[in-house]
């Protein structure tokens, strides 16, 4: 691993302004991501900001809505009660993800922040775009079976493993992040990026700029929600596809709201709103939800080896809407 | 390193000894003369005191130690390579097989994925931590008893764990215990008796 310099502030102001004026300069929090990356020589920050320090760890509920800071452990957000009471389906996402030890580690900023990959952006005797402008994807011709189906480019067709995220974009979050230039709100929907011509960038935070928090609005997807979870075996794997569902259905089984998002599909969390309205309005059926899964998968396109996420995707919405439908 | 090793410490053990020493010694019968000539000069240790060294306070396994590393290491490293605690092991070093599991402020954590500076003033316990002078701790005794192990090598990470599941309320049922053990992994395939062995020490109620 490529030496560093290593830094401890307690204020957050000379946190941002470590980062923000040195370009090799990386923020660390719960390092499960950074450290894997820096290990393989895929990242070689010259400077490490810990920001441990810094009093951004409280999981509060205020305002109509609960508000987490960027440095909550994982663990810590899914067993929280207010958690659990008002987005069980945030507690149900974040428990889907990684092993207790990483959630133990691993901060809900870190957890957005961990890199947009694939197997080609790990490999550094291979091309990526991501990893090296310019050099081409390899993913693209290559094995591509856990890849995007929606939003990709010819750049880049990975895809964002963060489970947490796909709670949180379904649930309308909003990234509260402090900079050089002060402090910006951002809709969970806006903070990853798809990949276009610049797929090094998986995000739309600035340089310096640090997420302080992220706030999640009350709503009424207390009861019927479900986060589906496809993978390779019972735990501890990265989902082949996912889907976050939840639904609030009134005495006559009428779908009143509706939010649903997938993982494992595009560059980053998949927001799929035009399926929620299809779904608002109808019964709670299997049927309404197989036209929504078919609203859902329109204009995805699969490449050599994930074509079976087509058919997956749609099989995988329904069932996570049948069990929230039930739960 | 002014750190004793903990009592019953294979730091002595003959056979890791001799490993550690017929190692280098291979290395250096690999590698290019000039390599082996700076080695022999010492320059190794002089470039290594010119990188940046951090003061680290930290307590393991109950005893207060202040040392000074390199930020790039890890706690897997620092535990294993410096403070000669081996029983913490050293799988796949990315995260992903659980044997390098400690607890960290009694929570567990993968020791290979965090820097030891990230940890100043915590309290980490290790394998060598766990048992209460030469009584065993529970869980210990039931993976004893259990055969919750068939070459050991996971086996410091899965009591670590299986003590934290338990602790954390994640053990009420086999497929509980199965879901929050799986960031530990066996390639032997102990895991049903793993998992006997953890509902044993559940239902016996002791204090874990």
């Amino acid at each position: 691993m490529n030496q560093f310099q290593y830094i401890r502030p307690t204020k957050q102001q000379a946190a941002i302004d470590a980062v923000a004026k040195d370009p090799n300069a990386r923020f660390i929090a719960g390092g499960t991501n950074l450290v894997d990356l820096m290990k393989r020589g895929v990242m070689t920050p010259q400077k490490l900001v810990d920001i441990n320090r810094l009093p951004l760890n409280k999981i509060e509920h205020q305002n109509n809505g609960l508000s987490i800071g960027a440095l909550a452990l994982n663990s810590a957000v899914a067993e929280d009660r207010q958690v659990r009471e008002k987005q069980p389906l945030l507690a149900l996402a974040l428990n889907a993800g990684a092993s207790p030890q990483l959630r133990n580690m691993a901060t809900v900023g870190g957890n957005m922040l961990q890199r947009t990959r694939c197997a080609y952006f790990y490999d550094t005797t291979m091309p990526c775009n991501k990893r090296q402008p310019g050099t081409g994807c390899g993913a693209l011709e290559g094995v591509n079976r856990m890849h995007a189906i929606f939003g990709f480019s010819d750049k880049c067709i990975a895809v964002h493993p963060s489970d947490m995220s796909v709670a949180l974009v379904a649930l309308d979050a909003v990234v509260q992040v402090s900079g050089p230039q002060g402090n910006r709100s951002i809709p969970f929907a806006d903070f990853h990026r798809l990949p276009g011509d610049t797929p090094e960038k998986d995000t739309n935070l600035e340089p310096g700029e640090l997420i302080t928090g992220v706030d999640v609005p009350d709503g009424p997807f207390t009861k019927h929600v479900h986060y589906q979870k496809v993978r390779e075996r019972a735990s501890y794997a990265f989902a082949l596809l996912s889907v976050a569902a939840a639904l609030d259905i009134d005495g006559s089984n009428t779908i009143k709201a509706a939010r649903l998002a997938m993982g494992g599909v595009a560059h980053k969390p998949w927001r799929l709103t035009a399926a929620e309205q299809a779904l608002v309005g109808k019964l709670a059926t299997e049927e309404t939800f197989r036209q929504a899964a078919a609203v859902a998968m329109q204009g995805a396109k699969a490449f050599k080896h994930n074509a079976y996420k087509l058919k997956l995707g749609p099989n995988a919405i329904v069932q996570a809407l049948k069990t929230a439908a039930a739960a | 390193m002014n750190a004793e090793p903990e009592p019953g410490s294979p730091r002595d053990d003959s056979r890791r000894t001799f490993l550690k020493q017929s190692s280098l010694l291979t290395a250096l019968a690999l590698v290019p003369g000039p390599v082996v000539s700076a080695a022999e000069a010492k320059l190794d240790e002089r470039v290594a005191e010119s990188i940046e060294q951090v003061p680290l306070s930290l307590k393991v396994n109950g005893k207060k130690l202040k040392l000074s590393v390199e930020p790039r290491t890890t706690l897997l490293d620092l535990l294993r390579e410096n403070l000669h605690l081996t029983g913490t092991k050293k799988g796949c070093d990315y995260g992903q097989c659980g044997a390098c599991t400690v607890h960290v402020d009694g929570q567990r954590v993968n020791s290979c994925l965090s820097f030891a500076v990230m940890h100043e003033g915590k309290e980490i316990t290790t394998i060598e931590g766990l048992a209460d002078g030469d009584e065993l701790h529970p869980m210990q005794e039931a993976f004893v008893k259990h055969d919750g192990f068939q070459c050991g090598y996971c086996t410091p990470g899965q009591i670590m764990s299986a003590v934290a599941c338990v602790r954390e309320g994640h053990a009420g049922s086999a497929a509980e215990i199965r879901e929050f053990m799986s960031g530990n992994i066996c390639r032997c395939g102990a895991y049903s008796n793993i998992v006997a062995a953890i509902q044993e020490v559940k239902k016996g109620g002791q204090k874990v």
